[in-house]
């Protein structure tokens, strides 16, 4: 099996420098990251790569069965850090992609050091006493939604690929692939990303962990982050003054700042 | 008709220099204004900041909400008019192109009305830029797709009735595909009998596996001494074809019990067949049918066979030499009343090897262009290689050349080698 070419990996910026790897969320794929890699290309060598069934990736290689739990998705992470044979990288996830990270770092500890969550949330439903944002009514809707409506999601997506005369930086390659998941392989995710719950997991990370909230975030309140940073000993927590759910993009300097300032702080 | 263009926005503030121009007076002959365009609009309206508070908003859009103006501007995001659904797409996938893209046109969300509708629509956004290029606002157009909503899901329900019916007909498919390979193999021994003093091994090969192929061998005892075999081929494929093999091939054993007389067993099926198949459905075959008799002091096996219609037997010698055991005359079995049969005799000495096949393998199509047939001539040049081999390794050898000929193989092959063993095992290091 070749997982580079299965994971559509990029490894880009400081070959000499310390390893990133940035997992995109639930959504789009590897160029959610556009605005962080120079930020980190200088001094960290960098790797992106789309989970299977999102952006470039070997769709064919997709089982709904694997890819059902969190754990599919964290054995694609430690499958590319094993393809690359990283020793002591970073792992910077965004939205579901933190606690993939968190069980990602809790198999492979030799080779994900430290791991810097952006807008994780372990239990996107309300339950007695945490808050997550979402009435279980809620969560069903969009999965009724993502059922329903899955001819709007995809075709949606057609228009939006045309006409970036203004933007000749985003080459015809990019925008014909930037978040065009194939709509089945979405709703697996979705599920799998809104249904699961891994508060318990969170207790058990051991390495030095950043976490990132925004300020006004639909998806991942502020009570989410507060929780994740209680729940994992010895985590940092940075909120940013960002509104949305992808501070990397709505915020990026105050983002990639944070980043860059806990790279920078690590032993 | 409402569209995003490149004309100047009438909600634009910018723009006040419209009513000096000629726009100005097709506005006042209509009695319309911009303003009004903009308020009473067939389509919503709203412009927000880059964080997403609304700054403004039209009076369709309000109407459609069942929202007070003073209640929106400047106090609600535009997620908060969208269900959970849309509000996890827009984080997941419009907000973050919108931003790549600086437009975004066409994505189906769903606004919520203030008694707890939903209303389907479509959307469009442009990002305003200030003249320093820095993102200032979103504007944002939203179209009533209640009609194009039901048309969508008129659609899905029709697609997923067709993925249902698909899985449906491969799960039909898969089935009938078992219960033809069942019948398949009910057509032929499961394995052969070992038998002392005797070599044999035999292969199948379907060329198709969704039909019912029409070979068919067997290899079995007929009493103390003696053992019996048959190989052939019934005309025509499927079920009746099937049917066919599945009498031939009962009547041959009980024949060969009755009177294992080659020409015999042959004359007693051709019987059989013909009275079964009279009529406007007539079925024959064509079977080579023969005994064999090891002789353990010698290591010599007796062959009597006779064949009606069926392609020569080939006798691979273990001195090298190879031919054919010319069974001519012989008639199908099955079309006339009374038949006449040939039959031949051979011995087999230790080392040789009776190779008995069907005319899926002689009449494969070979050749780039898949015209030429692979021949009586190449099956004896390719037998003579393998003169000396055992019959399990005639077999190995042949089983490879069926794979070799790939989808030249039109018809369904039966192979069936019997041989005297070696006196002595052969040692590959004098080969």
């Amino acid at each position: 099996m070749d997982v580079e070419r299965r994971n559509n990996v990029t490894v880009t910026g400081n070959p000499s420098g310390p390893t990133v790897v940035l997992a995109h969320g639930f959504g789009c794929d590897q160029n959610m990251w556009r605005l962080t890699v120079p930020a980190l290309a200088d001094d960290y060598r960098v790797v992106l790569f789309d989970y299977v069934g999102a952006g470039r990736s070997d769709l064919s290689a997709f089982s709904e069965d694997r890819y059902a739990s969190l754990d599919g998705y964290a054995q694609d992470v430690v499958e590319v850090c094993e393809a690359l044979d990283l020793r002591d990288a970073v792992f910077v996830g965004h939205s579901v992609s933190a606690m993939i990270g968190v069980l990602a770092v809790g198999r492979a500890p030799e080779r994900l050091r430290a791991l810097v969550m952006v807008a994780p949330s372990p239990r996107y439903i309300d339950d007695d006493g945490y808050r997550g944002g979402f009435t279980a009514e809620d969560i069903a809707e969009l999965l009724a939604s993502l059922e329903s409506n899955y001819l709007g999601w995809s075709a949606a997506m057609a228009p939006v690929i045309m006409g970036n005369a203004d933007r000749p930086e985003l080459g015809e390659e990019l925008k014909n692939s930037f978040c065009a998941t194939d709509p089945d392989m979405a709703r697996v995710f979705a599920r799998t990303t809104f249904l699961s719950d891994s508060r318990d997991d969170l207790k058990a990370v051991a390495v030095p962990t950043l976490i990132l909230d925004c300020a006004r975030d639909v998806i991942a309140p502020r009570e989410v982050g507060a929780f994740v940073h209680q729940a994992i000993p010895g985590s940092t927590l940075v909120t940013l003054d960002a509104t949305g759910h992808c501070p990397h993009l709505s915020a990026p300097e105050a983002t990639n700042e944070a980043i860059t300032d806990f790279l920078a702080r690590l032993p | 008709m409402c569209r995003i263009g490149q004309e100047p926005g009438p909600h634009d503030a910018d723009n006040e220099d419209d009513e000096e121009g000629p726009t100005a007076a097709f506005a006042a002959l209509l009695e319309d204004s911009v303003e009004e365009l903009y308020e009473n609009a067939p389509c919503g309206y709203l412009s927000t900041l880059m964080d997403g508070t609304i700054a403004k908003i039209n009076g369709t859009l309000l109407a459609w909400l069942g929202q007070e103006r003073d209640a929106v501007v400047g106090r609600m995001r535009f997620t908060d008019l969208l269900t959970v659904g849309g509000k996890l797409y827009h984080e997941t996938h419009f907000s973050p192109l919108l931003r790549m893209q600086g437009e975004l046109s066409g994505i189906a969300l769903e606004i919520k009305e203030a008694g707890g509708g939903r209303i389907p629509v479509l959307v469009s956004s442009v990002v305003k830029h200030g003249g320093g290029g820095e993102p200032q606002l979103i504007r944002t157009t939203v179209f009533d797709a209640r009609d194009r909503r039901a048309y969508e899901e008129e659609l899905l329900g029709a697609r997923k009735a067709a993925e249902q019916a698909r899985k449906e007909a491969e799960a039909d498919r898969a089935r009938l595909q078992d219960a033809l390979a069942v019948l398949q193999q009910s057509l032929l021994p499961d394995s052969l009998p070992s038998v002392p003093g005797l070599d044999a091994a035999a292969h199948y090969r379907t060329a198709s596996p969704d039909r019912l192929g029409g070979d068919f061998y067997d290899l079995f005892p007929i009493d103390a001494d003696r053992f019996a075999f048959f190989l052939g081929d019934v005309c025509g494929k499927g079920p009746q074809a099937a049917a066919v093999t599945s009498l031939t091939r009962y009547t041959l054993r009980a024949a060969a019990v009755h009177d294992p007389d080659p020409v015999s067993a042959l004359t007693t099926l051709n019987q059989v067949l013909h009275e079964r198949y009279t009529g406007g459905d007539p079925r024959y075959c064509t079977t080579i049918f023969g005994t064999l008799a090891p002789d353990p002091a010698t290591g010599r096996v007796t062959v009597h066979l006779a064949a009606g219609g069926h392609p020569p037997a080939l006798v691979l010698r273990g001195n090298g030499k190879t031919e054919y055991l010319p069974t001519p005359g012989g008639l199908l079995v099955g079309v006339l009343p009374t038949a006449t049969f040939t039959a031949a005799t051979t011995v087999l000495e230790p080392g040789d090897t009776l190779l008995l096949y069907t005319d899926g393998l002689t009449e494969a199509r070979t050749g780039d262009d898949r015209t030429a047939l692979y021949g009586d001539e190449a099956l004896l040049d390719f037998a003579a290689d393998h003169a000396g081999r055992s019959a399990q390794d005639v077999i190995q050898a042949l089983t490879g050349l069926l794979d070799d000929l790939g989808d030249g193989l039109d018809d369904d092959t039966a192979l069936l080698a019997l041989g005297a063993p070696a006196l002595t095992p052969r040692t590959e290091a004098t080969a």
